[in-house]
């Protein structure tokens, strides 16, 4: 018995922790690969940030991609938030004409390929002045947020007690003030999951900005670092390309790991829809 | 909606039925609040879908703009594309394989980081950290550990004496197909995992006591009892898996540029490729109408079926 049990403790951390390690292997790579001597790489001699000077100096420079890749994010998590909590709030608290109609038009936007809204979007957008803009481009990354934003802060709402907005409106609050005064603090929690996932959907979005922005000074991290590898002469730099994916993976590991529970509650609340 | 809650009279000033019933009037206020999400949801969403259709019928150039109906040359033309079927096969074979490998890989990941055990909270944030890449971050990140360049695993097999010379890793269809499938599972293995997780710890302990009790080996265990109970979220991970894959573009715009041989292109990357190499706009939109029309009936024939199965 003891000794079945040793074997099946063994089997399984060789199993289980292979694969961590399987895992971790492309993760720990990227970064070595990053500051690590490479030919035909800035990184010539010895280990050192080479790569990373490399990317500073590239076309509109790395402090101009961040720059952009934060703004877009920004819009996003904030147009989102505003969005999602009048629209849960919304949904959750008062009856009005159209109300299901639109709470399933909303969930409906995940029913229709990116790709299928991009190409009028292109045309749209085009029509408005808001092509080749980031607060254009944030908008379209808002839409794709909406059904999970509106969906999670919906059942934040329904999960707070009516008696907590009703006694301050017999102290006289309009609606609108209970929201804003107290209401907020109830769902912060689903408030700061709802931010995390739009956050890392637009600071990771591709195809988006690979539509709806051509201008090299407007772009967006991951599309700079994309069309840095075509460019050069011609000669392709893995070096600066690996520099620019840590550059690119730092902040959303950072959230991760600080806001770890926020990540498992937006799983749960999908895995209870399904 | 919620049912009222009745609250002791001694509690609540009295008040009248009216005030009593305050969430179920003032509509509104409710369509104020909910103003900004409809009129965003208009402009965004439904517009587009109205242009989309529109530009599927038309002689639209992104140079020249809207020429006028042509209905139905542009669905007529994607027939004549010598690129389309096989992109909608490839989309096909690699969703299966893809949809294939998740499950069963993301199953038994959950079921090795499910109990609580010295080190498990490790492996599971290991399986868990490539999620967080965004997936264009990832398709660069292989397309360099891919590489002859700077790869690794070519240095690591010669080392070890397995191959002689480098493996061209995206240089032959089912290599580069292969190459794409890894990365793509390295990506959403542990996403896929943390929602069997919450699913296999929503079952009970005791029904494995139960079943225990009564003989039942570990995998009569887990045929008959993890499994169809198990069956919600791996309904979600069923149906998430095979839309991200049939709209995979990402990865392949980056990974393989559709190579070699145009023998990885999707049907995404055909729209961008109609749309912006081949500048037709009212062809883009054709096949883009196609996608998610195929989409709305497989997710409808989806929840039917899973509906059906409860």
């Amino acid at each position: 018995m003891q000794r079945t049990n040793a074997l099946g403790r063994t089997s399984y951390y060789v199993l289980a922790g292979g694969l961590a390690i399987l895992f971790l292997v492309p993760l720990i790579w990227t970064g070595y690969a990053s500051v690590a001597p490479q030919g035909a790489t800035a990184q010539q001699d010895g280990f050192g940030f080479g790569n990373y000077q490399t990317l500073m100096d590239y076309n509109a420079g790395l402090p101009r991609y961040l720059w952009n890749s934060t703004l877009v994010s920004g819009l996003t998590v904030l147009f989102t938030l505003v969005l999602s909590m009048l629209g849960g709030y919304a949904f959750a608290r008062f009856k009005f004409w159209g109300k299901d109609t639109l709470f399933l038009v909303t969930i409906a936007i995940l029913m229709v390929p990116y790709s299928t809204l991009l190409i009028p979007l292109y045309i749209m957008l085009g029509d408005l002045g808001l092509r080749n803009s980031l607060l254009g481009l944030a908008m379209v990354l808002t839409l794709y947020q909406l059904p999970f934003a509106v969906f999670m802060m919906r059942i934040s709402f329904e999960a707070i007690p009516k008696e907590i907005e009703e006694s301050a409106m017999v102290d006289g609050c309009g609606s609108f003030r209970v929201l804003t005064r107290i209401m907020v603090f109830g769902v912060a929690p689903g408030l700061i999951t709802v931010g995390l996932f739009s956050f890392l959907a637009a600071w990771n979005d591709f195809i988006a900005p690979l539509i709806l922005i051509s201008d090299a000074e407007s772009a967006p991290l991951p599309l700079a670092i994309a069309t840095l590898r075509q460019q050069s002469m011609g000669s392709i730099d893995f070096g600066a390309t690996q520099a620019g994916v840590v550059v690119m993976a730092l902040p959303c590991l950072i959230l991760f790991v600080a806001l770890q529970r926020h990540y498992v509650r937006g799983f749960m609340s999908g895995a209870i829809k399904g | 909606m919620t049912k009222q809650t009745e609250r002791p009279e001694a509690l609540a000033p009295p008040r009248s039925p009216v005030r009593k019933r305050w969430w179920q009037r003032r509509s509104a206020k409710g369509a104020l609040y909910a103003l900004p999400v409809a009129v965003f949801v208009a402009v965004f969403f439904i517009a587009p879908l109205f242009l989309v259709g529109r530009m599927s019928a038309a002689d639209w150039q992104l140079l020249t703009g809207d020429q006028g109906i042509n209905f139905p040359e542009n669905y007529q033309s994607i027939n004549d594309n010598p690129l389309f079927w096989p992109a909608v096969g490839f989309t096909l074979k690699y969703t299966g394989i893809v949809v294939a490998v998740l499950l069963a890989l993301s199953l038994l990941m959950a079921l090795l980081v499910q109990e609580k055990r010295r080190g498990v909270g490790f492996i599971r944030t290991a399986y868990f950290l490539p999620t967080t890449l965004g997936l264009a971050s990832a398709s660069l990140l292989f397309w360099g550990f891919y590489s002859p360049q700077i790869g690794p695993i070519d240095q690591i097999l010669q080392a070890l004496g397995l191959t002689d010379e480098p493996i061209s890793w995206l240089g032959s269809p089912n290599m580069a197909l292969f190459s794409t499938v890894v990365l793509i599972v390295w990506r959403f293995a542990g996403f896929f995992m943390i929602i069997l997780l919450v699913g296999l710890q929503s079952i009970p302990g005791e029904v494995y006591e139960a079943a225990r009790q009564d003989g039942a080996n570990r995998w009569q265990a887990f045929v008959h009892i993890t499994l169809p109970l198990l069956r919600p979220s791996l309904g979600l991970v069923l149906i998430l898996s095979v839309t991200g894959s049939l709209l995979a573009f990402d990865q392949f715009f980056i990974l393989t540029k559709g190579g070699p041989d145009n023998s990885t292109v999707t049907v995404v990357q055909l729209v961008y490729r109609e749309a912006f190499q081949r500048f037709d706009l009212g062809a883009a939109a054709a096949v883009s109408v196609l996608i998610l029309l195929a989409l709305l009936i497989l997710n409808i024939a989806q929840f039917r079926a899973l509906r059906k199965a409860d």
